[in-house]
């Protein structure tokens, strides 16, 4: 029994501190980064894979009760919220930013989509004026 | 007597004129003043590269680390007083922390028995497990009751504000909104499908349980109010609005606060003058109990709901 709980305890301590590195890792991106696109990546790994990694730690030391389920339950609605919000803001700079290209490589296919997503909201601009 | 006039005169008359030099019918100026037709402007090239240079020069001047001498001074005194302003700061917040009570302290002024009541006789007489949510709403149901009204009148401010009038202005927001939002984006749909109804049922649990577990109306307010945000975001105005629009949202809105005005009025009469209300305790720890605490939940809830959404609403296209 002893045995289990130190195996419980070194795993729990030891999902926890690989989630702050990986929080580390997102707060020295977000900095270090110059374009938006770019922080948007490390910002969103930092959401997922870090608060995902902590939370199972969490779960671990806890044991096998109710809040182990609660957690479970956060771990599911923050993977399903949080990556749609970094995308959502990383869309948006890929269709107001004109000059996707300077920035990264997009292929033939995203460009002409993405023009068009352009034009149709010129179109609404010019006559909202 | 008074003489008539032919039509020609009665119209050169000084008060006709004037009438309708007011009423704007008439310009008195155009055509009996010469008016010289004014050129087109055309920005000289030569100025504007002058003006140019004096302000690249001007700037390059002022900032110029090397030779301005006020400048680099400026620079250092900012940095340091920066500096000295946060030490200060730091210092004046960690005395004031070692000044307060200990937290063993019996003769600290917190420790008095207001809070002993509401430890020990709270569930009594509030018949609330949940003793924050009992406080709150019934010892201090005076002090919620302001809050909730700071809520409505903060939205009838906003609305003041930035409420559009029907009429072009309007319909041109209505159709464009969410310009560089990305618009039926598949992702945020499905998810918002998924989310939605979990968050509503969420915050209505959080809501209705207010007496019994961590919550109340504020915090489950708050959580619909997100969730509507979430699904206008996902779905657009015209679909939120088959199920909210602005006559349910006045409805529900001046609804809760009527109903808390009401209940809250009762408890505060029968409770000051020393009357036996008629409320039923129930037995604590059921869903039906604890009085007051229940419909005041809901009407709190409903309304910072209102509230969370209107604000959203109205800053994104000036109306519900």
């Amino acid at each position: 029994m002893q045995i289990l709980k130190w195996i419980q305890f070194v795993l729990g301590i030891g999902m926890l501190l690989a989630g702050m590195y990986i929080f580390a890792l997102q707060v020295f991106g977000v900095f270090k980064f110059k374009y938006v696109l770019n922080r948007m990546h490390s910002a969103a790994m930092g959401d997922t894979l870090g608060i995902g990694i902590s939370l199972v730690g969490l779960m671990i030391l806890s044991g096998w009760n109710f809040v182990t389920l609660k957690m479970g339950l956060v771990i599911v609605f923050l993977w399903c919220a949080s990556p749609v919000s970094s995308h959502l803001i990383s869309r948006l700079e890929a269709t107001t930013n004109p000059y996707l290209d300077k920035y990264c490589s997009v292929g033939e296919e995203m460009k002409e989509h993405l023009e068009k997503e352009n034009e149709e909201n010129e179109k609404v601009g010019e006559e909202d004026e | 007597m008074s003489r008539k006039i032919s039509e020609e005169q009665y119209k050169r008359n000084l008060s006709v004129r004037f009438k309708k030099w007011i009423s704007g019918e008439t310009d008195p100026y155009l055509g009996n003043m010469e008016i010289t037709p004014k050129k087109e402007y055309a920005p000289d090239e030569k100025i504007l590269r002058k003006h140019m240079a004096d302000q690249t020069r001007i700037i390059s001047r002022t900032y110029d680390m090397e030779h301005n001498r006020v400048y680099r001074f400026f620079n250092w005194f900012y940095r340091k007083a920066a500096f000295l302003c946060c030490i200060v700061l730091i210092a004046i917040l960690i005395l004031t922390v070692s000044y307060l009570p200990k937290t063993t302290d019996p003769g600290s002024p917190g420790n008095n028995e207001v809070a002993e009541r509401y430890i020990t006789q709270g569930m009594q007489e509030t018949g609330a497990v949940n003793a924050v949510t009992g406080m709150i709403l019934t010892y201090r149901a005076f002090d919620t009751f302001g809050e909730t009204n700071v809520l409505f009148v903060a939205t009838c401010c906003v609305m003041i504000l930035l409420m559009l009038e029907e009429g072009t202005k309007k319909k041109a927001e209505d159709e464009n909104d969410a310009r560089y939002e990305p618009k039926k984006d598949v992702i945020l749909q499905t998810i918002a499908g998924v989310l939605c109804p979990i968050i509503f049922i969420f915050g209505i649990y959080v809501i209705l349980n207010g007496h019994l577990s961590p919550g109340g109306g504020f915090s489950g307010g708050a959580i619909m109010g997100a969730g509507m945000i979430l699904y206008v975001s996902a779905f657009g105005f015209k679909k939120t609005q088959k199920f909210f629009n602005e006559e349910v949202y006045k409805v529900a809105k001046i609804s809760a606060l009527c109903v808390y005005g009401l209940i809250g009025s009762y408890y505060y009469i029968t409770g000051a003058n020393g009357i036996e209300n008629h409320i039923p305790l129930g037995i604590p720890g059921h869903i039906l109990s604890s009085g007051i605490i229940l419909p005041i939940n809901i009407a709190v809830g409903l309304e910072v709901a209102c509230t969370m959404y209107a604000f959203y609403a109205l800053f994104r296209k000036g109306g519900l």
